[in-house]
């Protein structure tokens, strides 16, 4: 009742309150640092809740300011949003606790923990909304907060990233803002619940089909999906490794998310031009992510484009659209935002034991930090999708749902690529850790004072993490098949938001 | 670069510096159902403070502050959020506006809301993200 709205805008509230906190106390380092554990655990721990409730009493939703739908905006949490903005706490914390061993007080002072914060909100703000215009708001704010953080420190190599980051983007929210006039040109609602329903009873299906395209097109290149995917690489190897962590779990999946939302809510897309062109993309997303990595020799490089061919898996997820193809997308997501930050993380600690991210360069961490090889290990077999770590079923998911959909050059592409991320791993193993380093005429940048017990303890709780994921793949394939289900079936989520528009009120009249 | 002050600007300037203040106010005040509200009040004050900037130097519009434009911009944006909140207690869901009607002495009835402490908050982000900007500008050009 009462409290379970209340639960739904904490998410986006917490994170900016502990921003205006932390922007408060911007003299004091300490107080920043303890808002930002304090403020992230919270977020956890209420995601975690609201999952929980999401899976006891179904889709959640929320009247803002208690303005009816499809009038006033709505937040609205069905499981596939509850799950992203838990996924979003647990890259939150590691972030937060990291953080406090490798951000430098220079950072802190630029403003690293009001930015954090921002930028949380953002993303939960795009997870939780039923508008959108609101939704586009909330990945301007994302934006803006990824913009500072990315060019935290102004060396040249960020502001040349920044510059292609912040133009691709731009372009990208362009279009994304054209597609929402167009969209309520045609329907004279921007609510996602009332666009699903106004949109089939429609009649100019040419006119849909290009605001549909507008979508894929902006929606693609902020999930970085071919062949608009060069702002990435070419940026997210160049700011701190706390924020590269953070961007590499979090920004681009909420392109993705936004992908699932508005081409199974709005536009349900199946048998449509759009489906089998996102077949396309996913694929030479696969394809050209891997290759590129193939041909990079520095270690945030390779990580970054396997971001992009990462994306391949849950776009083809979504281009298959069947409840197995999609789950399996959604449980990739998951998979990806712990695997990917910790093998960034880890290469943020090789930085600091090294003091380098060239793979020539670098050698013998496996004779000198074993626990740290390990850790790499974990996270590079579970990216690489060996068993029982979770990219494993990840990938298992997302082909088997191929297979049942006789798309067999697909499922070819997709062992393929999984082939390749193996190659590159081995390809980082093999020279960050197994070979001997040749005469070290590289130093450290600076002697550390301390911090990296903490940084260990983030990496080895987030190894752990993909192995529990693994392992507990039965319970998480349950809420990710709760989450398919509720977006295959767009008429449950139309009439939670909707249906009864006495919802809200009478929510209220019962604290 | 005080000897270049024109003496019209700088007389001129401390009687529009009080006047703009108290329109801002009055912009502010009267935000929630007319024109007006914490944005563009905030605006015309940040305006009224650059006013000042321009006829003295930037230590002396620092004093004139008292206070450093990026608390303003932390507690306003704290004030902000907060003022969603109440209505949670009063069961209603997020950032529904609460009133309470009051007779006050010289004002007689008088309605009061959380609109009213959210266009505050708005008002303090953006005197203070303004300030913040035009002074470190300042500060770079010397």
């Amino acid at each position: 009742m009462g409290h379970t709205s209340v639960l739904l805008a904490l998410p986006i509230i917490i994170p900016l309150l502990s921003g205006a906190l932390s922007l408060i106390y911007w003299r004091s380092r300490k107080a920043q640092r303890i808002i930002g554990v304090l403020g992230t655990t919270a977020l956890l721990v209420l995601s975690g809740m609201l999952v929980a409730e999401v899976w006891q009493h179904g889709i959640i939703v929320m009247h803002m300011g208690g303005w009816q739908a499809p009038f006033g905006i709505v937040l609205v949490s069905d499981m596939l949003a509850a799950s992203m903005v838990f996924m979003t706490g647990i890259s939150a914390v590691t972030t937060a606790f990291y953080a406090l061993g490798s951000v430098s007080k220079r950072h802190e002072h630029f403003g690293f923990y009001p930015l954090m914060h921002l930028l949380l909100a953002g993303v939960n703000g795009a997870f939780l909304t039923g508008d959108m215009f609101n939704l586009y708001v909330w990945f301007e704010v994302m934006l803006v907060a990824s913009f500072a953080l990315l060019i935290l420190g102004g060396e040249r190599a960020q502001m040349e990233g920044a510059i292609k980051y912040v133009a691709l983007n731009l372009v990208s929210s362009a279009i994304l803002l054209s597609a929402i006039g167009l969209l309520y040109g045609l329907t004279g609602t921007l609510n996602m619940a009332d666009l699903g329903y106004k949109i089939g009873q429609l009649e100019d299906d040419a006119m849909i089909s290009v605001v549909a395209m507008l979508f894929l097109v902006a929606f693609g290149i902020k999930a970085a999906a071919f062949p608009l995917f060069f702002w990435l690489p070419a940026s997210y190897h160049t700011p701190r490794v706390a924020v590269s962590a953070l961007f590499a779990g979090l920004l681009t999946k909420v392109g993705v998310y936004a992908l699932f939302r508005v081409f199974t809510v709005i536009f349900p897309f199946e048998d449509t031009f759009a489906q089998s062109l996102l077949v396309w993309i996913a694929a030479l997303t696969m394809v050209t992510g891997v290759l590129g990595a193939a041909a990079q020799f520095e270690f945030r490089r390779i990580l970054s484009f396997h971001i992009v061919s990462q994306i391949g898996y849950m776009l083809m997820g979504l281009a298959l659209y069947s409840p197995l193809a999609i789950a399996g997308g959604i449980y990739f997501i998951a998979h990806n935002i712990v695997a990917k930050s910790g093998l960034f993380l880890i290469s943020g600690l090789v930085y600091r034991f090294k003091g380098s991210y060239e793979l020539k360069e670098l050698g013998g961490v496996y004779r000198q930090y074993p626990i740290l090889a390990l850790m790499f290990l974990i996270c590079a077999f579970s990216l690489a999708g060996l068993p029982p770590l979770s990219g494993f079923f990840a990938k298992f998911l997302v082909i088997r749902a191929g297979v049942e959909a006789h798309a067999w050059w697909l499922v070819a592409t997709a062992l393929a690529v999984g082939f390749m991320t193996l190659y590159s791993m081995v390809k980082i193993w093999a020279e960050v850790f197994w070979k001997e380093q040749e005469v070290c005429h590289i130093k450290p940048p600076r002697k550390y004072r301390g911090g990296t017990r903490i940084m260990y303890a983030t990496v080895i709780g987030l190894a752990l993490l993909t192995i529990a994921m693994g392992l507990a793949m039965e319970p998480l394939f349950l809420i990710a098949q709760m989450a398919a289900e509720q977006l295959l079936n767009p008429a449950g989520y139309i009439e939670a938001v909707l249906g009864e528009t006495g919802l809200g009120a009478r929510e209220g009249a019962t604290p | 670069m005080n000897n270049m002050m024109s003496l019209v600007l700088r007389t001129t300037g401390y009687f529009l510096l009080p006047l703009l203040l108290i329109f801002s106010v009055f912009l502010l005040l009267r935000g929630h159902d007319e024109p007006g509200g914490g944005f563009i009040a905030g605006l015309v004050a940040a305006a009224a403070v650059c006013l000042h900037l321009f006829f003295t130097d930037i230590a002396a519009t620092r004093r004139l502050l008292h206070i450093d434009p990026r608390d303003l911009l932390g507690w306003g944006l704290t004030l902000a959020t907060l003022s969603g909140i109440p209505a949670v207690f009063m069961g209603d869901p997020f950032f529904t506006s609460q009133w309470v009607e009051m007779t006050l002495p010289i004002l007689g009835e008088t309605k009061v809301g959380t609109p009213l402490l959210f266009d505050i908050g708005v008002y303090a982000v953006v005197v203070g993200s303004v300030l913040a900007i035009v002074l470190s500008l300042a500060e770079a050009e010397e």
